[in-house]
């Protein structure tokens, strides 16, 4: 089917002429049309656009001309990135509306490089959560099992994917979420180093954490995706300037890359708490590597415990001053008929924002504040130095990290909504990676007694892409768990 | 003005924001010129649209350092930008991209000349800031509006230590500082127009007391002249309030021009807490020793200095210096009217006399830089070259000034079209001389017996048989002779 297609093999063929780009883009609106009343992935499809974009790719095809890494391949991008004359909600109800008059970077190198944009896929609220729950506009089902969530917070990225909606989505990473959702619906995903692609035109959440990365159906995809995305951006300060290498290239060895690579598994990422399948599959994973010719060794991280606390400070903090701008003044939504300026803004925000986003805005501007600053802000920003040197000590003598990406596998909707904390665990595994701003993929390798995908997650050294991809590449050569697609759910609805 | 402050002294402190004059803004491409029509120079970045991210402006960091060298302040390697965080509608972000716990310049001086000589005042910071837009109340049926064109103009904060005592000195300080900013071409220095603005921390205390007194912030004061009356005002109140018993809150008072009275702004309660941290959008801020090094290369003559070579080169009286070098416009009128014909005193004379007069009068120094001129420099360089030539009589000169603020010509074509040559041919003076003499036959015989003081009248009535032009030296000698005779 059109829709199982990696972006690779759709490449090759649409050159060949044995495809149309207008053909594989009516796949994937079609598919979203049967789809997404079980899924509730995306929250806005672009169709006119789409098989416009798709009919120029056909042109530039049968001409030769003009023809990028992705044209004509069908891509869907997470609400919270800016896509000019398309509605961009970040899955707000304070942001009902708004259409941005700009592009993210990110979103022109994708319309640079050919691709179809799709629509805008479904995400939790300002991508502060963990299961996709907090989504204004409803929560994204995994498509594995439609009872469960599929991750947060980039789950309809991860949903469309899996389902065969888009043949690649676009995420944004600030303590797992591409990461998770990857892993919770048994895709490929990858959160590059902090500064390797441009957060302009990405509505910000933790400004220090943020990152941009693809979501895909194998690390081939990855790679190529990096490849479009990745690079300096003069009007991102924290972008950094730096060479792409050719990611292709990296990963060009199959299975003989994982040769005498050197892999840390670091004890405290193997936990009490973990799910056993997890840790079965992960350390199965593992010898996978090995078996091919990598050198396994357990490291310690030993400050990792100190992370989500560390994350629970940080980026609240950041996201109480972010979400300033949100007032009801110039754009999105405003209170009708406000008494006062201080009745607009708590009228405003009252109504615009949800329970998690307003929790996180509270608890930031606490550990702002004066008096506790120190005591918050500053404690926990030497934590975060702690955590970077815990990584930069298993570097000295590895090549990539491996360790499990989330305790358990996708958990019911429901299951974890009233309690903040236990949520908040399902990061715990991720998190120190964004604290770090370290490169890492998530692929799948296992599936669960009921059937769930498994992630393996891989954490290279900063601008450390080619190895991580390099070490999935040579993981998923040597086995089949990316070709595993979840059931059809064409034609389900959503259960009650 | 005289201050009542009875057993109390009073401690001042300023913190200056001046806008820059940087072409673009401190964080987008757009525009800092003031006077555009509302939100015409915005755009996503300095509206604070979703995903927008701040990219520094390099020129902003030169202006700063520029600033923080003139005033002696140690420039910082590494200075870091800080959110100010709180809501207001002419605030797009919802906080101020700003320089908090280390700010790029710190611990500088600058001198204030004063009545009984300079005082050395303290700078505690000097840090970049953007600032916001700002709201217009009732122009369209009752509701605000919010102009963000200056959303992200530059703005330096700079920030004295409480070195000041009274409201003249205050106001010394600002003159100084504003003469300084201009002087590096950073700051036009318009109260007015709000480019640059002045808040006064003041507090008072028992005379001798080392502790200070509760602090209470002024702001909106446009003026030098309203700096130095809110201050007055101030002190005078708080004094009162103390000697009657009271007791002062720390606070934030607005300066009422029309009622001449300061007036509190918002109560403690409600203060503000900015919640500042590191802008995570902006990486810190490091400078090289070269490029510190390279501004200060480029860095120009500053008033002290220009002061001093005002009189050692040019052999200027002091006062002479002091008043030419007070604004650095006026300062570079003079220097082109030496540079057409080099007398410095005859051109300090003229400048300091007749110009600076006019400017007043015409009030051309009203904008933040005299563009206009009553006379162009190179036409009174070269009316006073016509003077020391033996061209033109000082006294003509006047005629002839007179004719070029009207005509606006050069000095030697009036001179020309109106025949104002000094005549130095003896012919024709004597004649007129004779011709005096001939005709006042009484008052010569007068001043032969005895009567000197008749030479004046006699000069004067040559002057006149001649139109003003006859060489006056050359009258006095002639006339000297011929009455001898």
């Amino acid at each position: 089917m059109l829709n199982d297609l990696t972006i690779a093999t759709a490449a090759k063929r649409l050159r060949r002429g044995e495809l149309s780009a207008v053909d594989l883009t009516r796949a994937a609106l079609d598919r979203i049309a049967a789809t997404d009343l079980a899924l509730n992935a995306f929250l806005t499809v672009t169709a006119d656009a789409a098989l416009a974009a798709a009919a120029a790719a056909d042109a530039a095809l049968k001409r030769g001309v003009g023809v990028g890494p992705l044209t004509g391949i069908p891509i869907a991008i997470k609400d919270v990135i800016a896509t000019k004359g398309v509605r961009t909600t970040a899955a707000s109800k304070i942001l009902d509306g708004f259409v941005p008059s700009y592009d993210a970077t990110v979103t022109s190198r994708l319309k640079d490089a050919g691709a179809v944009i799709v629509g805008k896929v479904n995400c939790d609220e300002f991508a502060m959560g963990s299961s996709n729950e907090n989504s204004a506009y409803g929560v994204t089902r995994n498509p594995w099992d439609l009872a469960r969530v599929p991750g947060g917070s980039s789950g309809g990225s991860a949903a469309s994917v899996a389902a065969g909606q888009a043949l690649a989505a676009l995420g944004t990473d600030t303590g797992g979420s591409i990461r998770l959702p990857a892993a919770y619906t048994g895709i490929v995903g990858l959160k590059p180093t902090y500064g390797r692609v441009s957060r302009f035109g990405v509505i910000a959440y933790a400004s220090s954490l943020d990152q941009v990365g693809p979501l895909a159906r194998d690390v081939t995809d990855a790679a190529l995706l990096l490849g479009v995305l990745a690079g300096h951006d003069p009007r991102d300060s924290t972008s950094v300037d730096r060479p792409v290498p050719d990611y292709a290239a990296a990963i060009a060895g199959g299975v003989a890359g994982a040769h005498s690579l050197r892999v840390a598994l670091p004890r405290e990422y193997f936990g009490a708490g973990l799910q056993p399948e997890v840790e079965r599959a992960v350390r199965a994973a593992a010898d996978v590597l090995r078996d091919a010719g990598a050198v396994l060794h357990e490291a310690s991280l030993p400050h990792t415990e100190y992370g989500v606390a560390c994350y629970y400070v940080l980026a609240p903090a950041e996201a109480s001053s972010n979400l300033a701008r949100y007032d009801g003044i110039r754009y999105g939504l405003r209170a009708p008929s406000a008494a006062s300026l201080l009745d607009l803004y708590r009228d405003t925000r009252e109504a615009g924002f949800g329970r998690e986003v307003k929790r996180r805005i509270m608890l930031g501007t606490y550990v702002l504040s004066s008096g506790y600053y120190d005591a918050y802000y500053l404690k926990a920003q030497k934590v975060r130095t702690l955590i970077r040197r815990d990584f930069e000590r298993v570097f000295a003598d590895a090549d990539v990290i491996v360790t499990p990406v989330a305790p358990t596998t996708a958990f019911r909707i429901g299951e974890k909504a009233t309690d903040p904390l236990a949520m908040y665990l399902s990061d715990v595994l991720t998190i120190g990676v964004n604290l770090a701003g370290l490169p890492a993929i998530v692929a799948p390798c296992g599936r669960d007694a009921s059937g769930l995908p498994i992630g393996l997650q891989i954490v290279g050294p900063p601008f450390g892409e080619e190895i991580v991809l390099r070490a999935a590449r040579a993981f998923e050569a040597a086995t089949d768990w990316h070709a595993l697609r979840p059931p059809d759910v064409a034609g389900r609805e959503a259960p009650p | 003005m005289s201050l009542r402050l009875g057993a109390y002294e009073s401690v001042i402190g300023l913190e200056v924001h001046a806008e820059l004059l940087t072409a673009s803004k401190i964080f987008c491409g757009c525009s800092a010129a003031f006077g555009a029509p509302p939100n015409q120079h915005t755009c996503s970045v300095c509206l604070g649209m979703p995903g927008m991210l701040p990219v520094l402006n390099r020129r902003v960091v030169e202006f700063a350092v520029r600033a923080g060298l003139a005033t002696h302040c140690r420039i910082a390697p590494v200075s870091r930008w800080a959110r100010k965080n709180y809501f207001y509608p002419d605030l797009c972000k919802g906080y101020q991209i700003s320089q908090y716990e280390l700010p790029i310049c710190e611990a500088g001086w600058i001198d204030v000349p004063l009545e009984g000589g300079a005082k050395r005042v303290r700078l505690t910071r000097i840090h970049m800031e953007e600032d916001t837009g700002k709201n217009i109340h009732d122009a369209h049926g009752g509701g605000s509006l919010v102009d963000f064109n200056r959303s992200g103009v530059p703005l330096l904060e700079i920030v004295s230590e409480p070195d000041l005592t009274w409201p003249a000195e205050a106001g010394a300080y600002l003159r100084t500082l504003r003469s300084i900013l201009q002087y590096l071409q950073i700051c036009d220095g318009n109260m007015e127009e709000g480019s640059f603005r002045c808040d006064a921390n003041c507090s008072v205390r028992p005379r001798g007391a080392t502790a200070l007194g509760t602090k209470v912030e002024i702001k909106n004061m446009n003026s030098f002249r309203a700096v130095e009356r809110a201050i007055a005002y101030e002190l005078e109140r708080q004094v009162r309030v103390l000697e009657e018993g009271g007791t002062l809150v720390q606070e934030t008072r607005l300066w009422d021009p029309d009622r001449e009275e300061t007036r509190p702004m918002r109560s403690k309660e409600s203060a503000h807490d900015y919640r500042y941290f590191p802008d995570p959008d902006l990486p810190p801020l490091a400078l090289p020793a070269s490029f510190v090094e390279d501004v200060r290369r480029t860095l120009p003559e500053l008033p002290d200095a220009r002061r001093a070579r005002f009189v050692s080169a040019l052999g200027l009286p002091d006062y002479d210096a002091e008043v030419l070098t007070a604004r650095r416009d006026l300062a570079d009128y003079f220097e082109a009217v030496v540079a057409a014909h080099p007398n410095a005193k005859a051109a300090s004379n003229w400048v300091m006399g007749d110009i600076l007069r006019l400017v007043r009068e015409q009030r051309l120094d009203d904008a933040p830089t005299i563009t206009r001129w009553p006379v162009t420099a190179a036409h009174l360089g070269a009316l006073i070259a016509l003077i020391d030539g033996g061209t033109i009589s000082g006294k003509i000169a006047k005629t002839v000034f007179e004719d070029m603020l009207g005509s606006g010509d050069a000095p030697a074509e009036i001179v020309e079209r109106r025949g104002l040559v000094q005549v130095s041919d003896e012919g024709p003076i004597v004649a007129a001389i004779d011709r005096v003499l001939a005709a006042n036959a009484t008052k010569v015989e007068e001043y032969r017996g005895g009567k000197d003081k008749l030479f004046g009248f006699f000069v004067g009535q040559v002057m006149k048989a001649t139109g003003g032009k006859a060489n006056p030296g050359l009258v006095n000698d002639l006339l000297k002779r011929k009455l001898a005779g």
